[in-house]
């Protein structure tokens, strides 16, 4: 019940998202059976949105933190990179993925070495491997894209289960597995309180050291998955492309799920919740027929509105106007009763 | 020495000794050609990067300002193509239009008490967004003033174009150095960097500051889209995709401390060279990749770093002692 509330905002942002694209195309939540597929357009945001969906998880926990994660799209461009170079030299499927899955561990190490042990500032720390990411992964395909043929990986990205589409599931149960993770164990509130003090959890005995590190690595597991889904999508790791601005759109998710940037507490839901919002925004522009060039302007638009509402100093205002009209009534109850003697 | 300048001598050190060893491997690289190029080819870059100074000084960030190069390229080749102004005068629109851009998301910063990462990128979206709306096509400009403008340089001794643009830049630079420590302006801009209660201690207009800050790097955006256009000849919207990061990294590079109150835009020139010089290196070299760019531009920002955190350190330790 607590956890409705707590997403209500991105739940009604998302049904007037979909009752606002319906008006424009009647056949939006239309879903058919198709060779044992589901297909419609929602299928296709929820599979559409599946890198950034993954990608805000592992940015959430990191947010949370008080932290910033630039590299994620370097690092979606480096597994995929990994994941396709590693099929095309004859290693298995599970010997892909592990290779794949140990750079994405690889590169949040690195990032949250930097971070928790060095104490480089998140926004720096993590430019440099965003900065230098695209270079590595360019190293591994030699600058070429690599393409492959293994139906395996494929499937990853384009095949489907019971119907629904494999990357869906995938950062359903990502998700899902996660927040049983946080909220399930203390972990989600340590890292909170990582996020909110770090220096007074570190003396309350919270080994925000290890904690940090940690919310990097997840964040670069996050990663690693995307990377392995685009790439598997497209059969071909695009080192120039893949996951290009992704890390903007998964803090943008992570934004309009409701989460500081200034760390504290945080909703995974809510997070990807603001995933499916980006994603509905991009496919229901294209669907109810306007160019693809307002994408952008739109959404600005929406997280200028989402800063309005959530700003610190808006709230401090309400709060004092919402204090004066109490002050006032209460004078005035006062006033009544002392006439009334 | 002032421990405060050891970053910005660390950053001529490491450009001299690049430049050494690029001279040791090919010797022609210190003709006035190579010099010349450096200036040109890096010229929009050099003058955003003084923008991103100012804003980094002050301990905020803008991650609109490649946007608003893209938008300023394509709204200068859209109005010359679909107006029979001249482009001084669209010139003149383009800065008042890229500085109330930047002044309005300094405002929203100050006013929404937003952190100014979320509150740029936003204007990244939009600037993006609004030149996408212009036009989806590169733009080509011609015009008799822009010929003029390409064809404005002075031949150095040893043939070496020192083009208008490259002038521009260092004048720029030189600009951008006074306002950050010769003016009322650059010492709030400092102060705010070293943290915003004890400058507002200290009488500084923090939301005035604030607005001017992002206003100035709105406006050297606009300049810099100006200087791109002539450079390209023409306006795409999916230009200097990625500049602002570049930006970042030259700052760093040129010794500022990304948490700001501490640093020189003359680093910020440095730095911008210094980037332009690996790239100049790798294209003498010939056999070397372009990735290795962007990989030795990552161990750099890495190297600055630790060195200012190291620096950091050695100051600190001796205060306490």
């Amino acid at each position: 019940m607590k956890m409705l509330r707590r997403i209500s905002p991105q739940l009604l942002t998302l049904a007037a998202l979909v009752a606002l694209v319906s008006v424009f195309f009647p056949e939006f939540l239309r879903i058919e059976i198709v060779d044992g597929r589901l297909i419609g357009p929602v299928m296709d945001i929820l599979k559409r949105g599946a890198p950034v969906g993954l990608l805000a998880v592992g940015m959430t926990l990191v947010i949370a933190t008080r932290g910033i994660d630039l590299s994620v799209g370097t690092t979606m461009a480096i597994t995929g990179a990994v994941a396709a170079w590693s099929i095309t030299q004859g290693y298995g499927l599970g010997a892909a993925l592990a290779l794949a899955l140990l750079a994405g561990v690889a590169a949040g190490l690195w990032n949250g070495v930097l971070v928790a042990i060095i104490g480089i500032q998140p926004i720096v720390a993590t430019l440099i491997l965003m900065t230098s990411g695209r270079g590595i992964a360019q190293l591994i395909t030699e600058g070429r894209i690599l393409t492959f043929s293994h139906d395996g990986l494929a499937s990853l990205g384009s095949g489907s289960l019971i119907g629904i589409p494999v990357p869906a599931l995938l950062w359903f149960f990502a998700a899902v597995g996660v927040v049983l993770l946080m909220r399930r164990t203390a972990l989600g509130m340590l890292i909170e309180s990582v996020g909110v003090n770090r220096a007074a959890s570190a003396l309350a005995g919270v080994n925000a050291t290890v904690l940090l590190v940690a919310v990097y690595v997840g964040s670069g597991l996050c990663a690693a998955l995307a990377g392995v889904i685009s790439t598997a999508d497209i059969r071909g790791a695009d080192a120039n492309n893949a996951g290009l601005w992704l890390e903007l759109d998964a803090i943008l998710a992570v934004v309009i799920g409701g989460n500081s940037l200034l760390g504290g507490r945080f909703s995974i839901a809510a997070s990807v919740l603001g995933a499916l919002i980006i994603q509905t925004v991009d496919t229901g522009i294209l669907l109810a027929g306007f160019p693809s060039e307002y994408n952008l302007v739109i959404k600005a638009g929406l997280v200028l509105v989402i800063l309005v509402v959530q700003s610190p100093n808006l709230a401090h205002h309400w709060y004092a106007l919402r204090r004066a009209a109490l002050m006032r009534r209460e004078a005035r109850l006062a006033g009544i009763k002392e006439t009334g003697q | 020495m002032n421990p405060r300048l050891y970053p910005l001598a660390a950053t001529i050190a490491i450009f001299i000794l690049a430049w050494a060893i690029c001279l040791m491997q090919f010797p022609f690289m210190l003709s006035t050609r190579v010099v010349g190029n450096l200036l040109t080819d890096n010229a929009y870059l050099g003058i955003v990067a003084v923008g991103m100074t100012i804003v980094i000084l002050s301990g905020g960030i803008d991650l609109s300002v490649g946007s608003v190069i893209a938008f300023s390229g394509v709204f200068i080749a859209v109005m010359l193509r679909e107006s029979g102004l001249h482009p001084l005068v669209i010139f003149a629109l383009l800065l008042v239009l890229t500085t109330c851009f930047g002044a309005a998301m300094g405002w929203l910063i100050h006013a929404l008490a937003m952190p100014p990462f979320i509150v740029t990128l936003a204007g990244m979206f939009l600037a993006r967004g609004a030149a996408y709306m212009l036009t989806i096509d590169s733009v080509p400009i011609v015009h008799p003033f822009y010929t003029l403008l390409n064809d404005a340089y002075y031949l150095m001794p040893g043939k070496g174009r020192l083009t208008l643009i490259g002038v521009v830049m260092l004048l720029t630079v030189l600009i951008g150095m006074v306002v950050a420590h010769r003016t009322r302006f650059g010492a709030a801009v400092f102060a705010l960097g070293g943290g915003e209660a004890t400058a507002r201690l200290m009488g500084v207009r923090v939301g005035w500051t604030t607005v001017a800050i992002y206003a100035f790097s709105g406006l050297m955006a606009g300049l810099a889209g100006i200087v791109f256009s002539v450079y390209t000849s023409s306006g795409y919207p999916l230009a200097t995709v990625g500049a602002e990061l570049t930006a970042i990294a030259a700052v760093v590079i040129g010794g500022t401390l990304l948490t700001g109150g501490a640093g020189f835009v003359f680093g910020t020139l440095i730095g911008v060279l210094t980037m332009g010089l690996i790239q100049t290196y790798i294209v003498f070299d010939g056999s070397l990749s372009s990735w290795w760019t962007k990989i030795i531009i990552g161990l750099l920002l890495l190297a600055f770093i630790l060195l200012q955190k190291g620096l950091l350190r050695i100051t600190t330790a001796r205060t306490k002692a």
